[in-house]
């Protein structure tokens, strides 16, 4: 890949780097001075995560304006397009493997540690003595440990919200995909129209996966508490459920930026990037439709 | 930079560094950034020996003299922590920003803003993580591996989660940047397999980084939802199990321990070939080396766990495992021995530590592999031993590698030559005392004195305190390093030349010491008799 390149690009200095770092540690230390309170403390640390959060706001808003100001006034040369397209794919890699510590912590919790505890194999001797009437179960039946942890609990039925969420996100796919056709093909009613409908089902698949939260909260008790099936269940869902919040952000941006003329037919990395990410999205979710759900 | 005109926003390449905060803190430049990671991990081998120091003192003889166990316990967390995240890791980081660029003919970092961006959230990370030292309900204690419960208990353990993950999202984009530059920037005629060791050894570095930081921060998050949001994902009463936290860290943990070693590696096969005036032996065996390393580092983990009671099945396949990881390493050190090999060698400063690190890391890798056997890591498992066996891959490993690459590449970066004297007095001292220090943990570890323990039963003492003088020496002679590093950048009057070393080959010394702002403006014609080592057919 090492090509030839007339002259190198350096970008001029930022501000933002520093400023992005200063609102990170704002949004950390405002968190982890809030959860370390003593309860009925009231400190500070609620004002400075929101402080934080604001920054980061506002942090992204402006790196990513000069950025596109220096984009479109034809800084960046191929090589730098390159630096782009690497930076997001292995971006994409370690969210992949963020998502993986979480899939391995289900696998393991489902194929050891909770037959274990029932009695299997290695747990023989923990069961005997300490949880006798534990059958290691997985679902409502056993998916809160020896103690229940939580309370009974039911499961959200895979074929219905879930199926339809499954079936939204993966049209979303397709129809990224058509607006990334239109935009090489240079159609622009095309591309707002199907981006536009992606923005609309990433929002309809939140929309419902907040109503099957509230659902498993005050119907069926499947809680964060409910135990390592609650554990699981929220911690995986709920991650992917910020993740389809920033992509459906990201898209709504890259619509915006649409109707605004800043992609041309060959210069259009900011939607490749978060049509990758929308795509990674998708077949976490996939994973967890098979493996959370119907499994 | 709203406010900015178009006009003004063409790149970098005129602009000479500025006022002190445009140059430092707003930069764009890897040299600067590379010298910011630098200084900023000097600090912190000062903050966490001092940390050492503590212990050392603590343990000069049995019973309680100087501190509580529970301040002992945040000593030795807290020791682990900054000498892996603030002292280890950014000081290869900052060798990487400084050397790879000017090693491939690169003008700069492929993303020099998100590298600035990854310096500077290390301050902010560190300064979360020691402030806990200051609150009510003290800082982690629970050993740097945080195993449940008992790290739930500690009082402070969101600020250190939070601090592990600002260390973790700077480590990642260090590695995409890194990944990045390494894959795009090299100048044409620099192929993959024509790049220096170090460069290869960073590429790897890179990519177990980006594989296994998420995963850190995966487990620390499930510590922080168990201990503040009431899940069960290490709570045997509601399914989950603590053994699951130990797998998800060491899944982290053992390529992290590579993280530390490969770009030493990297850095050991630059010096030996300049100084034994020889190309390296078996260039493409190296390179494959270090991959085959960073691959079985992803399936030996739970050799840290043996004595967990995990099924003889996998006590069996992580302990073959690991004992193949001595095959790819074995290479290396007959490789750096063979480069040696009739080479007509002199012994600066550098080529000392390296040399040191040959003979001393590979004792540590001997206990690594007394480490692998199932039946030997019982009774070893958790004593001193095991202290002994990752001081001598870390500290005579990572750790001397780290100093023969600053004496290495110092004259390049500050265009004046370091005090020849001043370095070998500092080698001698370190590499004498860090034996003093660490060989006697061997046979306190076969005698069964636990680790993390801030007293001990008499028969020991006598180890002991020879160690704590090893200690307290060798901590002492980094002050000499301190000395030599300060008047190079400062006072020193003897000029470097462009090559510095006689024997020293590669991009990076064709360029003047110290290099110019921006070293290459357009892409270098790379000559391969000028390439590192790596035009050698073999």
């Amino acid at each position: 890949m090492a090509q030839q390149h007339d002259i190198y690009y350096v970008p001029s200095k930022s501000q933002w780097p520093i400023v992005a770092a200063v609102v990170m540690f704002l949004t950390m230390f405002g968190a982890a001075h809030w959860l370390n309170a003593e309860p009925g403390e009231s400190g500070f640390g609620k004002t400075v995560i929101t402080l934080g959060a604001v920054g980061v706001i506002g942090m992204f808003f402006g790196w990513f304006h000069s950025v596109i100001k220096e984009s479109l006034a034809g800084l960046y040369n191929p090589q730098v397009d390159t630096s782009f397209r690497m930076g997001m794919m292995w971006f994409i890699f370690s969210e992949v493997m963020f998502f993986g510590a979480f899939f391995g912590a289900l696998f393991y919790i489902r194929n050891f540690s909770v037959p274990w505890l029932g009695g299997e194999g290695h747990g023989v001797l923990t069961h005997q003595f300490l949880y006798d009437s534990y059958s290691g179960a997985w679902g409502a039946a056993g998916g809160n440990g020896p103690l229940h942890v939580g309370g009974p609990f039911s499961t959200v039925a895979p074929w219905g919200l879930p199926l339809l969420n499954t079936v939204i996100l993966l049209s979303s796919s397709v129809t990224v995909t058509i607006a990334h056709h239109a935009l090489r093909g240079g159609h622009r009613g095309r591309i707002l129209l199907f981006l536009g409908l992606t923005v609309l089902l990433g929002a309809s698949f939140l929309f419902f996966q907040a109503h099957e939260y509230m659902e498993a909260y005050k119907e069926l008790n499947l809680t964060l508490h409910s135990g390592v099936y609650g554990s699981t269940f929220f911690m995986l869902t709920g991650f992917h459920g910020l993740h389809v919040t920033l992509g459906t952000i990201m898209l709504a941006v890259i619509w915006l930026r649409v109707l605004k003329g800043h992609f041309s037919k060959e210069h259009h990395f900011g939607f490749e990037a978060v049509a990758w990410y929308w795509h990674f999205v998708d077949v976490v979710w996939l994973c967890l439709f098979l493996f959370v759900y119907i499994l | 930079m709203a406010h900015e005109a178009a006009h003004d926003h063409h790149d970098d390449h005129h602009h000479a560094p500025q006022g002190f905060f445009q140059r430092w803190v707003m930069s764009t430049n890897h040299k600067d950034i590379g010298t910011l990671y630098l200084i900023f991990s000097l600090t912190m081998f000062f903050i966490g020996g001092s940390f050492a120091m503590v212990i050392r003192a603590e343990l000069f003889k049995p019973g309680l003299q100087l501190v509580q166990p529970y301040f002992f316990n945040e000593m030795t967390t807290m020791h682990a922590l900054v000498m892996i995240f603030g002292a280890i890791m950014p000081s290869f980081v900052g060798l990487g920003n400084w050397m790879i660029p000017l090693m491939i003919g690169a003008p700069d970092m492929a993303l020099p803003r998100m590298n600035n961006l990854s310096f500077w959230i290390l301050p902010f990370a560190f300064a979360l993580l020691l402030s806990t030292l200051f609150l009510p309900g003290g800082g982690p204690a629970g050993g740097w591996t945080m195993y449940p419960p008992l790290s739930l208990q500690s009082g402070s353990l969101a600020y250190a989660v939070f601090a592990i993950h600002l260390m973790g999202i700077s480590s990642i984009m260090g590695a995409i940047n890194i990944i990045a530059t390494i894959l795009n920037m090299r100048a044409p005629g620099m192929d993959l397999l024509k790049m220096p060791v170090f460069v290869w050894s960073w590429l790897i570095t890179a990519f177990l980084l980006i594989a296994v930081m998420p995963v850190l921060a995966g487990a620390v998050t499930m510590l922080l939802t168990d201990k503040y949001f009431g899940t069960s994902f290490f709570n045997p009463h509601g399914g989950g199990d603590p053994v699951l936290y130990q797998h998800v860290f060491w899944f982290f943990g053992h390529p992290e321990v590579y993280i530390m070693i490969l770009p030493a590696f990297g850095i050991i096969s630059e010096i030996i070939p300049t100084f034994a005036r020889k190309p390296i032996f078996g260039y493409r065996a190296m390179v494959y080396a270090i991959a085959c390393i960073a691959f079985l580092s992803f399936i030996v983990w739970a050799h840290h766990m043996f004595a967990v009671g995990m099924p003889v099945g996998a006590d069996i396949f992580f302990m073959y495992a690991t004992m193949l990881i001595a095959v790819p390493t074995g290479v290396k050190v007959f490789n750096w021995v063979a480069t040696m090999w009739g080479g007509s060698m002199t012994f600066e400063t550098p080529m000392l530590f390296a040399i040191a690190f040959v003979i001393l890391f590979t004792i540590g890798g001997f206990s690594g592999l007394m480490l692998a056997l199932v039946p030997a890591d019982f009774q070893y498992h958790d004593t001193y031993f095991v202290v002994a066996h990752f001081h001598y891959v870390l500290v005579t490993g990572a750790a001397f590698a780290i100093m023969a690459a600053t004496y290495y590449w110092l004259p390049k970066w500050t265009g004046h030559m370091y005090s020849e004297f001043w370095g070998k007095v500092h080698f001698w001292c370190s590499v004498v005392f860090v034996n003093v220090l660490f060989f006697p943990q061997h046979f306190l570890g076969l005698a069964g004195m636990p680790r993390r323990i801030p007293d001990y039963n008499v028969a020991f003492a006598d180890f002991n305190m020879i160690s704590s003088i090893g200690g307290f020496l060798f901590g002492a002679s980094q002050l000499i390093f301190l000395g030599v590093i300060v008047h190079c950048a400062f006072f020193s009057k003897k000029k470097a030349t462009d090559r510095v070393w006689e024997g020293a080959r590669g991009l990076e010394w064709t360029l003047p010491s110290p290099p110019p702002h921006h070293s290459f403006t357009v892409p270098p014609v790379v000559h391969d008799e000028e390439l590192a080592h790596g035009h050698v057919s073999d």
